[in-house]
């Protein structure tokens, strides 16, 4: 009986432990996962100002603005439908231009800026985060292959 | 031609392999001692062929062989000599074939220093490294040939992506390889196992040594990873929960309970079961792993060329893999007998709590990991699960982990007294209350993880000095005696304790660099001036520099400390031709275990650049914890009691001379 109920214990307290990892990863979900949304879907869906979220698309051509302070750009990101209008404090990616896919990660102003506190480093000339194939093919704009 | 030598050697080596693997199974099952003599050979000509194709590709890319179309993609005669080497595994074809050849160097370790053991299980255990590697070799041979040709052959190469144009990168892969192949081992002892229906002492005092060795090149791969990306991404980030980084991280913290259960089987005969299957989940990690990094389904700098091929056939493999061990698992395991019992305050029923511990946190990184893969192939949205989660969900995991990690040593096997044990670390309990004290005094209380890792590194540290000082009984008798003591100490207890305390050292690193980090982001012109923890920094501005093989545009920081120049840092931009990338060059002092760090960016036009300084407090702990936690692995590796064939010399010490120290991987 003695080794049964210790058996009986072992399984109980791993049962205790998994059950403690299930509710961390469920209570973590809840706050942590950050969707992905193209220009056109920030327009489509109302995202509450508070929740953080990727924003993807193009560097739309022209729309590139340092600030005085020289450390801050604001940009448009577009799906080639649509635009949103982004700030960003920091410096930038070496290869963040005009015409370049681009993913960014922050949260929506009230006054629809989005701000971004970190825009993703792509290393890569002929790179393009599939994020933006994504929304480029949604909105009909993808020109590339069929990947 | 010497192409096409490694191409057929390759192709060979999978007959081999085919052979390796099931002959000797079918001779040890019926008994025909001429089919299992086919292991050993075997296992032997399959290395000795794979190595002939390894050395086939290296030529090639040493002598610049544009003939060969993954020299071409990868390689260019302007690279310095040493990436020329390391581009050879810097790429999906060729890394694959380093995984193969290590795969079949672990399995000619059995061949060759297996002569203790009970030869059936010898035999059975070659023949699954073998079958492991025939999945492998297919995937090498049909799917991803290193030695493909192209006519006519280009004159020169495309190049090797500049940010793994890096020393600590080049090796790198080799360890992390090491550790996950390393794994095969323990997976193919823990299958043999299950085929003869038999787990004893003698089987862990194998797998020890082997899941030991790998786990520290496990270790140092990792390392060797999370520095490259602290020193060369540009931001000093050192750990960023990327997908890639948690394929090596969950075989690790699996094989890190592996290694504990393995020695309660050894030392006690419990766990007999439970340790199998840990064996068969760190290796199933592993490959799966592989499969998050090779099959496309993400992108990263690591990501290889995709083919979707490929995916489905590593998919293909893994499913293979897993499932028919797991199914063996469930049809066998019953009947294992059970082992022996004990009491759960023990040292057992520490390793058990460290055991689930470390399995739940690995179930919380594997969500984490696969959840968005999943999402996205089951509703098409895109969603990222950042460090935040992994902080509230792995976080809060370790910390008991870690509190009972500095007991557990200390612990007698079979029953232990808790009251007693923690008496005996009152030191380190009351070093643990000074430095939370002092630490929320300097800090304040909202820095909560702060203070808690402070007092988490202080107690881990402490815990493993006063675990050697109580075996050594040092400062309670003559100090002759303790010397004694402490030269008769196992290995394996000063490695335990160099680990333990390692990993307290590390955590004093993580915490400095998260909780007291100072980043200064600002344009400045050539003369301007600012300060940085208690530093002043001077911009002499940017000039341009060429490289080997990139042109650069070079920042200099002139960095003083009470007026006296202490530093120079020249961080810089640097631009590749081959292949067209731009790549930023962080220059980093270590001051007093921390660092500077200082980035040049981009000119705003008038003169100024953007430039980000960082103080990072205590980072350097960071590097010296992780690399204590690998010689302590190496430490104790070189007990005598884990080389491989300790228990069987003392029979055969009559007739055979020790053999060297150092034979056990």
């Amino acid at each position: 009986m003695r080794p049964k109920r210790k058996r009986l214990m072992f399984v109980l307290s791993g049962m205790a432990v998994l059950g403690i990892a299930v509710a961390l990863v469920l209570a973590a979900f809840e706050d942590n996962l950050v969707f992905f949304s193209s220009p056109t879907d920030v327009y489509a869906q109302s995202i509450p100002a508070d929740r953080k979220f990727r924003l993807g698309g193009l560097v739309e051509e022209a729309s590139i603005q340092k600030s005085d302070d020289g450390l801050t750009t604001l940009f448009r990101v577009t799906d080639l439908s649509n635009a949103v209008p982004v700030t960003y404090t920091g410096i930038l990616p070496d290869l963040f231009r005009e015409g370049q896919g681009v993913v960014t990660e922050g949260r929506l102003r009230a006054d629809g800026v989005f701000v971004a506190d970190s825009v993703l480093a792509k290393h890569d000339e002929n790179y393009m985060p599939p994020e933006v194939v994504e929304a480029l093919k949604k909105s009909g704009a993808w020109q590339g292959g069929n990947e | 031609m010497i192409g096409e030598l490694g191409h057929f050697a390759i192709i060979l080596a999978l007959a081999v392999a085919a052979v390796q693997g099931t002959l000797p199974l079918i001779g040890a099952q019926r008994n025909m001692p001429a089919l299992s003599a086919i292991a050993q050979p075997a296992a032997i000509v399959q290395f000795a062929l794979i190595a002939l194709a390894f050395g086939a590709l290296t030529h090639a890319f040493v002598t610049s062989d544009f003939s060969v179309l993954n020299v071409w993609q990868n390689s260019h005669t302007d690279k310095p000599m040493l990436y020329k080497i390391s581009g050879v595994w810097g790429n999906h074809e060729g890394s694959l074939l380093l995984w193969v050849l290590i795969l079949a160097a672990f399995g000619m370790g059995v061949a060759v220093l297996g002569s203790n053991l009970p030869p059936n299980l010898r035999t059975r255990v070659i023949a699954v490294q073998g079958l492991v590697g025939v999945g492998f070799l297919l995937l090498l041979v049909f799917l991803s040939n290193p030695f493909a040709r192209i006519d006519p052959a280009p004159l020169q190469g495309n190049g090797l992506n500049p940010l793994l144009q890096d020393p600590g990168l080049a090796f790198h892969p080799p360890f992390l390889y090491l550790g996950y192949v390393g794994f095969s081992i323990a997976f193919s002892f823990a299958v043999a196992a299950l085929i003869e229906g038999k787990v004893d002492a003698a089987w862990a005092r194998w797998v020890r040594p082997w899941t030991l060795a790998a786990w520290t090149a496990l270790t140092v791969g990792i390392v060797m990873g999370s520095w490259w990306a602290y020193y060369e991404l540009g931001w000093g980030g050192w750990w960023f929960w990327d997908p890639v980084e948690n394929a090596s991280f969950m075989p690790w913290l699996l094989g890190t309970a592996l290694l504990h259960s393995a020695i309660v089987v050894e030392k006690r005969d419990a766990l007999r079961t439970w340790t199998v299957l840990l064996a068969i989940l760190t290796f199933s990690f592993s490959l799966l792993g592989t499969f998050i990094v090779r099959s496309g389904v993400l992108n990263s700098v690591h990501a290889f060329a995709t083919d979707p091929a490929r995916g489905v056939y590593i998919l293909l493999f893994l499913v293979i893999a897993i499932g028919g061990s797991l199914a063996l698992y469930a049809w066998r395991a019953p009947t294992l007998k059970g082992g022996g019992m004990f009491a759960p305050v023990s040292r057992e029923g520490a390793l058990v709590l460290n055991n689930l511990l470390l399995v739940a946190a690995t179930a919380t990184v594997f969500i984490g990991t696969l959840y968005p893969l999943f999402l996205d192939a089951v509703t098409g949205e895109k969603v990222t699960v950042g460090p935040p989660f992994f902080h509230a969900t792995f976080v809060p995991l370790m910390i008991p982990l870690l509190a009972v990690m500095a007991v557990g040593p200390m612990m007698p096997w079979k029953r232990a007294d808790l009251a007693g044990t923690l008496g005996r670390l009152k030191i380190a309990g009351v070093a643990t209350v000074v430095v939370t004290l002092v630490t929320l005094y300097l800090a304040g209380v909202k820095d909560v993880l702060a203070v808690l890792g402070m007092a988490i590194a202080t107690w881990l540290i402490m815990g493993a000095l006063v675990d050697i000082g109580e075996r050594t009984r040092v400062f309670r008798t003559k100090a002759g005696d303790s010397w004694r003591r402490a030269t008769n100490m196992p290995r394996s207890a000063w490695g335990a304790a160099i680990a333990h305390a390692g990993m307290g050292v590390a955590i004093l690193g993580m915490t400095g660099s998260l909780a007291w980090e100072t980043e200064h982001l600002q344009i400045m012109r050539p003369g301007d001036r600012i300060e940085v923890a208690g530093y002043e920094v001077q911009f002499d501005g940017v000039q341009a520099a060429r490289g080997p093989n990139y042109d650069a545009a070079r920042g200099t920081f002139r960095v003083y400390r009470d007026g006296d120049l202490v530093e120079v840092m020249q961080p810089e931009t640097r631009r590749f031709a081959n292949p067209p990338m731009v790549t930023t060059e962080a220059a980093i002092r270590p001051r007093n275990f921390g660092d500077l760090y200082a980035v040049v960016g981009e000119s705003n036009g008038d003169g100024g650049f953007a430039t980000r300084i960082y103080h990072k407090p205590m980072i350097n702990w960071l590097w010296i914890g992780s690399l204590m936690m690998a010689v302590g692995g190496l430490v104790s590796l070189s007990d005598r009691r884990h080389r491989v064939g300790a228990p069987a010399r003392k029979r055969a010490a009559r007739t055979t001379p020790t053999r060297p120290a150092g034979q056990t991987a």
